[in-house]
C-alpha cells in the first residue's frame, strides 16, 4: 500500500453543464501514483461525466485536470490518450469482427511488403500477453470471447499504449468470478508498476479489497474523500453515497400468499432444448439464481414469448398463453423486463412518458385509434412521482436518464397495465446504485403484496436471498434445486447452481 | 452508459432558470427549419422578380405537390427506421396502368381504383418482405423499384399511354376554392398523416419501432403489422401521385418519376426525419417539401440553368444533414 508519492493526477474544482442539468460543480480529487483511488456514488452522481473529462470526450466548463503538475487541455480523446490517459468505459470499444492480435496491433500492425505481417505480429501479441499473465488466444476474434475476455483485451490496449493514468468504469459489472479474478490480479500488477488507477464500482467488497484510497460523488458533488481505507466501514461508504441511512437494503418482509398464478409446464425453446417446469404463487416472489448461460434468461424469454417456444405449455390463472407470442401474454398481464436495459428494455430517443405508455395506452383509445393524451400525462407523472423517477419532466427523452431511472421507468410500464399479475425481471438492479435499488425492491413487494407473481433473475446472490421468498437454482439449462427462504443459505443455493464437478475457489469467491 | 447520467442528477425544484433555458432551445430547434424558410421566402420575394405572386406561389405549390404526398409516408417509412426505393417506379407504372384500364373500360373511376390497389399490392410486398422476412428495406426496395418500372415499360410498350377520356385530366387541373385539386390532396395527406403521426397509437408506434425495434416488439407493439401497414399505405399513395401525375401530363409514362424517391427522402431529411428513426414532424416534412419546391422555382425564374439545380439541390441537403448532426452533438454532449 503506497501512502506517500506526489498526485500522478489531479481534478481541480471541475464544473460541467449540460443543457438543463448541472453534472458536476466544483469538484477536486488527486490520484497518487502506485495507488488505486476508487470512485463512488449512485448513478447520476457525476462519476461517469468525469471520466469522460479525464478522457477528453467532454471539456470542462469550470477547473482543470492536471497531471504530474502540468495543466492539461484535452480537446478530444486522442489528446487523451496522448497524455498517458486510458479510460476503459462499461461499453468497450473494439472491433468485433477482428481478432484479439489485430485489436491490440490496430492501426499499427507490423507490415512486410506493405502486407500484414502476420507472424511478427503474433509473435509479438503472445510475448505481450504472456508477460502480463493474461491468458487469450490472438488469434480468437473477438466476437467469439466472453464480456470478460474483451474486457481483458481493452485493458491490455490500454497498456501496451503505455498509459500510466488508468481508469476503469465498473469492469466487473459482467465479469463471471474467475475473469474478476484475473482482472484484479491485473490491477494489482499494475498498481505495483507505478500507475495510477482510478476504480469506479458499485460492489463495496471490491472498493475494500482494491483501493487505496476513495472519493464519493453525490448530485454531481464531492461528499467524502478518504485517503487510507483502514477503519472505514460499509455502511459509512453507503451513507455518504445515498445522503441517508439505508438500514437493511433489501428491507424484506414476508406476505401471505395466494394460488398458483403461473404455471409452466414442460416448456422448451431453441437455447433451452430441456423442458423447464414451475409453478409461482400469487403474492410470491421467486427467486433464479445460476451462472451466466444456465438457462434463466433463456427460458423466461420462452415463456414471455420473446423467443421461439417449441414445447410446453404456460398458464396464467388457469389460461394458457399461445406460445411466441408477446401480446397475447401481456394481455392474460404476463410481462417481462428484459435484462439488456439498453438495447430490448428502453426506446431510448421517445420521451419517458412515451416509454412508461407505449404498452397500456391501448386501453384507453379514444375511438379505438387516438391516443389520450391527457391520460397519458397523468399517468407518466403519477409513476414518474411514485417510483421517484429522478427526471426534468416527463418529455424528457429517456436515453438521457440514468441506469436506475430507465429501469424504474421500465417497471412503470408494466405497473401502468391494469390486469398485472406475473412479473418476471431479468437482472432488474445491474449496474444500478444502492439507493435506486432499494426502491426496486420496494417495487416488487408492493406488487406481490397486490397478489401478483414475481420472478426476479439476478447473479446476485445476497440480492436473491435477501428478496425472494423462494430460490430456484438453475445449472446447464436445468432446474437444479429450489430452498424456502429459510433453507436458502449461500452455500447451498450456490452448489446447486455450480455445474457438478466445479471447483471449490467458485464458491470461496462468491 | 454513453449518455450523460446527467438529466437525473439535479432535483427537479431549484432549476427553474436552467429548465427554461433548456425549454428555450428546444423551441428554437423545433422551429429553426420553419424561421430559415420564412427568411428564404421573404428574401426571394424581396429579389426575385415574379417570385411573389399568386401565380406562381400556386405553380410552386402544384409542382411539389407530388413529392409532397408520398414525403408523408415517407417520412413513416423513415421513421420507422426503414427506406423506400421503389415509390418513383410506382408513380410510373400507376400512371401508365391508370390510362391503360381507363382506356379499356371507358371509365376513369375504374382506372383510378385499380392503379391504387396495384401501388397498395406494390407495398405490401414491400412490407411482407422486409417485416416477414427480415430482408434490408434498402435491398428489397431496390428489387421491386426494377421490378415495378419494368412493369410500367412492359404493359405500355415503352409508349406514353395518351389517355382519351377527357374528364381525367379534371384530377391534374381543375380548381377548388382558387387551389388545383392536386395541391388540396397535398394538404389533405398533411393533415391526415400528420394527426396520424401524433395523434394515433400507429403514429407513436411507427416511431418506437424506428427507435427501437427489439425493445418496441417486447413492449408488446405489434412490429411486423405496422411495418406492412407502412409500406402498404406509402405505396397507395405513391399510386394517388401517379395518377395526378398522369392527369397533369395527361398520359401515363413509364419513365416518369425517374430520381423521384430521392427527391423524396431529400425533402424528409431537409426537414429533420431522421435516418436513424424515432424522429420525426409533420411540419418539418412540409417546410422540406417547401424548401426544395421554392429553391428550385426562384432558380428557374432566376433562368439558371437546370444542370445546376441539381448542384444547389445536393448542396442544401448536405447543409441540412450538417446542421442536424450538429444539432444532434450538442443534445448527446
Amino acid at each position: 500500500m503506497t501512502t506517500s508519492g506526489s498526485p500522478r493526477l489531479e481534478f481541480r474544482h471541475i464544473g460541467k453543464t449540460f443543457p438543463g442539468v448541472r453534472a458536476l460543480g466544483d469538484v477536486g480529487f488527486q490520484v497518487r501514483a502506485g495507488s488505486v483511488h476508487g470512485l463512488l456514488g449512485e448513478n447520476g452522481a457525476g462519476k461517469s461525466t468525469m471520466m469522460k473529462i479525464l478522457g477528453g470526450e467532454y471539456v470542462p466548463d469550470e477547473g482543470e485536470v492536471a497531471i504530474d503538475g502540468q495543466v492539461q487541455h484535452f480537446r478530444s480523446a486522442a489528446d487523451a490518450i496522448a497524455a498517458g490517459v486510458a479510460v476503459i468505459h462499461q461499453e468497450l470499444q473494439y472491433v468485433p469482427e477482428l481478432s484479439v492480435m489485430e485489436n491490440l496491433l490496430l492501426g499499427r500492425l507490423p507490415t512486410r511488403f506493405g502486407f500484414v505481417d502476420r507472424r511478427r505480429a503474433l509473435a509479438w501479441t503472445r510475448e505481450r500477453l504472456d508477460a502480463l499473465g493474461v491468458d487469450l488466444d490472438p488469434r480468437a476474434r473477438l466476437k467469439q470471447l466472453s464480456i470478460g475476455q474483451r474486457q481483458m483485451v481493452e485493458i491490455v490496449k490500454a497498456i501496451l499504449r503505455d498509459a500510466t493514468i488508468l481508469a476503469l468504469d465498473e469492469p466487473t459489472s459482467s465479469l463471471s468470478h474467475r475473469e474478476t479474478d484475473v482482472l484484479f490480479r491485473l490491477v494489482r500488477d499494475l498498481r505495483a508498476q507505478g500507475k495510477a488507477m482510478i476504480y469506479i464500482s458499485h460492489r463495496l467488497d471490491e472498493i475494500f479489497e482494491l483501493c487505496d484510497a476513495a472519493t464519493i460523488f453525490r448530485d454531481g458533488r464531492k461528499v467524502a474523500d478518504f485517503d487510507a481505507l483502514e477503519g472505514v466501514t460499509r455502511d459509512m461508504l453507503v451513507q455518504r453515497m445515498v445522503g441517508r441511512e439505508i438500514g437493511d437494503i433489501f428491507g424484506y418482509t414476508p406476505r401471505t400468499q395466494g394460488d398458483v398464478r403461473l404455471s409452466v409446464k414442460g416448456v422448451a425453446g431453441r437455447a433451452v432444448p430441456l423442458p423447464v417446469s414451475f409453478d409461482v404463487r400469487a403474492g410470491e416472489i421467486v427467486g433464479f439464481f445460476g451462472l451466466v448461460g444456465a438457462g434463466r434468461s433463456e427460458i423466461m424469454r420462452v415463456i414471455y414469448g420473446a423467443d421461439r417456444r417449441t414445447s410446453g405449455e404456460v398458464l396464467v390463472d388457469g389460461k394458457p398463453i399461445r406460445p411466441s407470442h408477446v401480446r397475447d401474454a401481456i394481455r392474460h398481464g404476463l410481462v417481462f423486463c428484459p435484462e439488456d436495459r439498453k438495447e430490448e428494455g428502453i426506446i431510448g430517443v421517445r420521451s419517458v412518458s412515451e416509454n412508461i405508455n407505449i404498452s397500456a395506452r391501448r386501453n384507453h383509445l379514444v375511438a379505438g385509434l387516438f391516443v389520450n393524451d391527457r391520460n397519458e400525462a397523468r399517468t407518466a407523472d403519477t409513476y414518474i412521482d411514485r417510483l421517484r423517477i429522478r427526471t426534468p419532466h416527463r418529455r424528457q427523452e429517456i436515453r438521457l436518464l440514468s441506469g436506475g431511472n430507465q429501469q424504474k421507468a421500465v417497471l412503470s410500464r408494466w405497473l401502468a397495465e391494469k390486469d398485472l399479475r406475473v412479473l418476471i425481471v431479468d437482472e432488474p438492479t445491474r449496474g444500478i446504485d444502492v439507493g435506486a435499488k432499494n426502491e426496486i425492491y420496494n417495487v416488487l413487494y408492493e406488487l406481490a403484496g397486490r397478489g401478483v407473481a414475481v420472478v426476479m433473475i439476478s447473479s446476485e446472490l445476497p440480492e436473491v436471498l435477501g428478496v425472494s421468498d423462494r430460490v430456484v437454482t438453475m445449472c446447464r439449462g436445468r432446474i437444479t434445486a429450489q430452498f424456502d427462504r429459510a433453507s436458502a443459505t449461500e452455500e447451498n443455493v450456490l452448489a446447486a447452481a455450480l455445474p457438478e464437478g466445479a471447483g471449490s475457489t467458485a464458491i470461496r469467491n462468491a | 452508459m454513453t449518455e450523460p447520467n446527467a438529466a437525473a442528477i439535479v432535483p427537479q425544484r431549484d432549476t427553474r432558470e436552467e429548465r427554461r433555458r433548456a425549454l428555450l432551445w428546444q423551441i428554437v430547434d423545433d422551429y429553426s427549419l420553419i424561421g430559415i424558410f420564412v427568411v428564404l421566402f421573404v428574401v426571394l420575394s424581396a429579389t426575385v422578380r415574379y417570385f411573389f405572386s399568386w401565380d406562381n406561389v400556386v405553380g410552386l405549390a402544384l409542382s411539389v405537390s407530388q413529392i409532397g404526398m408520398v414525403a408523408c409516408t415517407m417520412m413513416f417509412c423513415l421513421a420507422s427506421r426503414d427506406f423506400d426505393l421503389s415509390v418513383g417506379s410506382t408513380v410510373a407504372f400507376a400512371g401508365v396502368l391508370c390510362a391503360i384500364v381507363s382506356n379499356a373500360t371507358g371509365s376513369v373511376a375504374i382506372g383510378i381504383a385499380v392503379s391504387l390497389a396495384a401501388g397498395a399490392l406494390v407495398g405490401f410486398v414491400n412490407g411482407a418482405v422486409i417485416a416477414k422476412l427480415k430482408i434490408n428495406a434498402l435491398i428489397t426496395t431496390l428489387a421491386t423499384m426494377e421490378i415495378v418500372r419494368g412493369l410500367a415499360f412492359i404493359a405500355s410498350h415503352g409508349q406514353a399511354v395518351g389517355v382519351t377520356n377527357e374528364s381525367f385530366f379534371a384530377l391534374g387541373s381543375a380548381e377548388f376554392i382558387g387551389l388545383p385539386v392536386p395541391v388540396w390532396v397535398t394538404l389533405a395527406c398533411f393533415v391526415v398523416f400528420g394527426v396520424l403521426l401524433n395523434k394515433t397509437a400507429y403514429g407513436r408506434n411507427t416511431l418506437a419501432i424506428g427507435g427501437n425495434p427489439d425493445a418496441a416488439r417486447l413492449a408488446g407493439v405489434a412490429v411486423d403489422r405496422v411495418r406492412i401497414a407502412i409500406f402498404l399505405i406509402q405505396g397507395l399513395i405513391a399510386a394517388l401521385a401517379g395518377v395526378i401525375l398522369a392527369s397533369r401530363i395527361t398520359s401515363g409514362q413509364p419513365n416518369a418519376g425517374e430520381g423521384f424517391e430521392l427527391n423524396v427522402i431529400s425533402a424528409c431529411v431537409l426537414g429533420g426525419v431522421s435516418l436513424m428513426g424515432g424522429r420525426a414532424s409533420i411540419s418539418g416534412v412540409l417546410v422540406g417539401v417547401l424548401i426544395m419546391g421554392t429553391v428550385q422555382n426562384a432558380m428557374s425564374l432566376m433562368n439558371i440553368d437546370t444542370f445546376y439545380q441539381y448542384l444547389v439541390r445536393g448542396g442544401i441537403l448536405l447543409v441540412a444533414v450538417l446542421v442536424d448532426q450538429l444539432k444532434n452533438r450538442r443534445q448527446s454532449r
